[in-house]
């Protein structure tokens, strides 16, 4: 089982949006794929249409006192289930910081399911806490949206120092970048340059586009609705690099039987 | 993920009833039917005694567009373990892998865990299609007030294509999507509701078979004759005899295609039950018959002899090969191949045998006359229940007289001897198993058939010793026995001698128990209970 994070400290720089269509690909690809919605603002949630509520609240899941099996919703995709949010994952920082390890605790409780599921990702809340902290250290993978800005890259240079001080595993780093304007001089140089000079800076980036802002009026991923638009393109170009990054085989594709 | 909930059957579809039942009306689910419907080819798969369905298991091979997917599922439909075949994607690496053809046997399916969890049931046993059907289906998605899709609801139009052509109503099956379950029941209940609309009962093998007028379960080995103990002992054995050719018969066409070992066997068998009866109790059958087909039969069992000797050396193959202390499997292989040959090579004159003018007339002969014996069954002749007491009592006391006199000195044949007669009271209480209490009975079964194991494993190593010393000798002719392969079959022989030796030790000890006097008792009691 591999776990991808969609992380940055900034919000709405498209960590929902990538964490929704790249858990759409994988499960088309054919794996079995888990989507964790971390945020209380529940946006992966209200995507796949699925009501952010899990009973006893986040602070059953962190516990235990509650299996996270029986809070997992199927969404309407083969393959792809989703554990839906909660507005109590506010809080989840206080109740992480009350077990045991907080910042192993994501890991021990997503490795039960590892028979279940081939891919996981987890949709972070903004912000670095103990709850990042703890997706940090469960994740494989940390894909990193970036925007264009000189500022952003600075940003990524202190979250790989972050993570290089962390103790136990630590994911490794594929970032992008995000909401790419074409029509800006600056974001079309960074674009370039970056990705040529830096082995943990994807390839492909991400445009501004209204049809990926369309996936909240038509509740499903862009990839899904408008397979063939240059978004979906680009999102399958960023996960086939996440595939690759994480080494998992390219399968045949899914052709589900009823 | 999804999960059957519910199945209905669908009764007096005219086209738009299955429409205006999926509406679902009167809930507050929406639901939207797929504008396309897709083309499933179902296959269910067992054998030909039907191991799987006796033991509450259902096998289907369903195939579309090339991709084949066959899943094995409990009474509950839950499914137990599946595999799925395609073939090789194109511009993909991956081999994909082919759809193993039927009938055959368990090895044409690739490791994994529906392998193990066939093995145990299915055995060398071959599996067969015992149902083919074409489905049309059509999904529907119910849809809440998010538009979420909570559960889906398929509407399988099948059309049975084998045993026999025959249609049958939609089938409606409600699946509950994961973390949807209540939903999902909230739809079957309102389908429960809707007119026309009836649960499922069994699973769809058994739907389509009903459809097709067969049941599951028809074949079985065993013998299955409802006897009453005052019916013409005449009568209770031709109803027997009948029953008896019913098997052999059934089992014809799957020895002539040597689909797996066991038909054979069982034909085998029920030449040899049928040997025994008109031996031990011909002389309740009109006069001449028994004389007249007991060369008959004979000359049948004789017959299937050579292939099922090299039957049970191939299938204790792997055995012994592991079993090899002193030499390697890979010198006993030209063995192997030699048995292989030989098997081929048995098998061919058998089926001539099957196809020869001879079993033909006996075939068409023996039942007439079986027919006649059950239409003038004597009524003066003694009941079912007289004749049993007295065969059985007569057939134990001959095993009791015979095993009495064998001492440690006793040459191999008195053994071979006494394993006969013990043979002849089996099948005695295989026959009129159906006069006496099950208890009882099943009690004096098997004390008999601890008896039968060990004389059965002293036999048996005694005629394969006899039997690998001869094929080492033919092998040597053929200039096709290696010196390291005889020096392996020499290891085999040995082993062979020890497991009679420890067979010949146990015999005193299971004798003198079958021969207590509460074996006695029990054997007396059975008998004299019902006469």
């Amino acid at each position: 089982m591999k776990i991808f994070a969609t992380y940055n400290i900034k919000g709405g720089v498209g960590k929902t949006a990538t964490a929704v269509n790249l858990s759409y690909l994988a499960a088309q690809d054919g794996y079995r794929v888990l989507l964790w919605d971390l945020d209380a603002q529940a946006a992966a949630s209200f995507l796949f249409r699925i009501r952010p509520r899990v009973k006893g609240g986040g602070k059953a899941l962190i516990r235990g006192t509650r299996s996270i099996d029986e809070a997992i919703k199927a969404t309407d995709f083969d393959n792809l289930d989703l554990l839906p949010a909660d507005f109590t994952y506010r809080n989840l920082d206080l109740v992480l910081d009350a077990a045991k390890k907080p910042s192993r605790r994501l890991g021990s409780l997503l490795a039960p399911l590892s028979g279940e599921y081939d891919v996981v990702f987890l949709d972070c809340p903004p912000g670095i806490s103990l709850l990042s902290e703890s997706v940090l250290n469960a994740a494989d993978t940390l894909l990193v949206p970036l925007i264009p800005t000189t500022l952003s890259v600075r940003t990524l240079d202190q979250l790989t120092d972050f993570i290089g001080g962390l103790d136990g595993s630590r994911p490794s780093i594929l970032a992008f970048f995000s909401m790419l304007d074409r029509r800006k001089r600056l974001h079309r140089e960074i674009c370039e340059q970056l990705p040529a000079q830096r082995a943990d800076v994807a390839a492909t980036a991400i445009p501004a586009m209204s049809l990926i802002e369309q996936m909240s009026v038509q509740r499903a991923p862009v990839t899904a609705f408008a397979p063939r638009s240059a978004a979906a393109r680009r999102y399958a170009e960023l996960w086939a690099e996440a595939r690759e990054r994480a080494g998992l085989p390219q399968l045949s594709g899914s052709s589900s039987m009823p | 993920m999804q999960s059957v909930v519910r199945q209905f059957v669908l009764n007096g579809d005219d086209g738009a009833e299955a429409d205006r039942v999926l509406k679902l009306p009167g809930s507050a689910f929406a639901v939207s039917q797929a504008s396309r419907s897709m083309t499933l080819r179902r296959l269910w798969l067992d054998t030909f005694d039907w191991r799987l369905y006796r033991s509450g298991l259902t096998l289907e091979q369903v195939s579309r567009a090339g991709v084949t997917e066959l899943a094995l599922t409990g009474r509950d439909g839950a499914v137990l373990a599946a595999d799925r075949f395609a073939p090789p994607a194109r511009g993909a690496d991956g081999a994909g892998r082919a759809r193993p053809a039927w009938p055959g046997l368990l090895d044409a399916l690739p490791l994994g865990p529906l392998r193990d969890h066939l093995g145990p049931v299915v055995g060398v046993r071959a599996l067969l299609p015992v149902a083919r059907a074409v489905s049309v289906v059509r999904e529907a998605k119910v849809l809440n007030s998010d538009e979420k899709t909570v559960a889906r609801i398929a509407v399988d139009r099948m059309s049975i294509t084998f045993p026999a052509a025959a249609a049958m109503p939609p089938r409606l099956a409600v699946s509950a999507l994961r973390g949807y379950q209540g939903q999902a029941q909230r739809v079957a209940d309102l389908l429960a509701a809707a007119p026309g609309v009836q649960p499922a009962g069994g699973s769809g093998l058994e739907a389509a078979l009903a459809a097709a007028g067969r049941r599951p379960g028809e074949y079985s080995g065993k013998i299955d004759v409802k006897l009453t103990p005052r019916m013409p002992a005449g009568l209770a054995m031709a109803a027997l005899l009948a029953a008896l050719f019913d098997t052999l018969q059934a089992n014809v066409p799957g020895t002539l295609r040597d689909l797996d070992t066991e038909f054979l066997h069982d034909l085998r068998v029920a030449v040899r039950r049928t040997r025994s009866a008109l031996k031990l109790t011909g002389d309740v059958l009109p006069g001449g018959m028994a004389a007249r087909f007991q060369p008959e039969f004979r000359w049948l069992g004789d017959l299937t002899t050579p292939t099922r000797d090299l039957d049970v050396y191939l299938l204790g193959y792997p055995d012994m090969a592991a079993g090899l202390v002193a030499a390697t499997g890979d010198e006993l292989a030209p063995f192997h191949a030699y048995l292989e040959r030989s098997r081929t090579a048995a098998q061919r004159q058998l089926a001539r045998g099957l196809r020869s003018a001879r079993f033909a007339r006996l075939t068409r002969d023996w039942p007439d006359a079986v027919t006649a014996a059950a239409a003038r069954p004597g009524a003066t002749r003694p009941s079912a229940a007289r004749l049993a007491a007295s065969r059985i009592g007569r057939a134990h006391r001959r095993v009791l007289r015979d095993g009495r006199a064998i001492t440690a000195t006793s040459p191999p044949e008195s053994l071979h001897e006494l394993r006969k007669r013990c043979k002849e009271l089996r099948y005695l209480l295989e026959f009129f198993g159906s006069l006496y209490d099950p208890g009882e009975h099943w009690r004096a079964v098997r004390e008999l058939k601890a008896l039968q194991d060990c004389l059965g494993e002293f036999q048996d190593t005694q005629v394969q010793r006899e039997e690998i010393h001869a094929f080492a000798a033919q092998m040597m002719e053929q200039r096709a026995a290696p010196a390291a392969t005889l020096l392996a079959m020499g290891e085999i022989a040995a082993g062979l001698a020890v497991r009679q030796q420890q067979a010949r030790g146990e015999f005193a000890g299971r004798f003198r128990y079958f021969s207590s006097p509460d074996g006695q008792s029990r054997f007396r009691a059975l008998t004299g209970a019902a006469a």
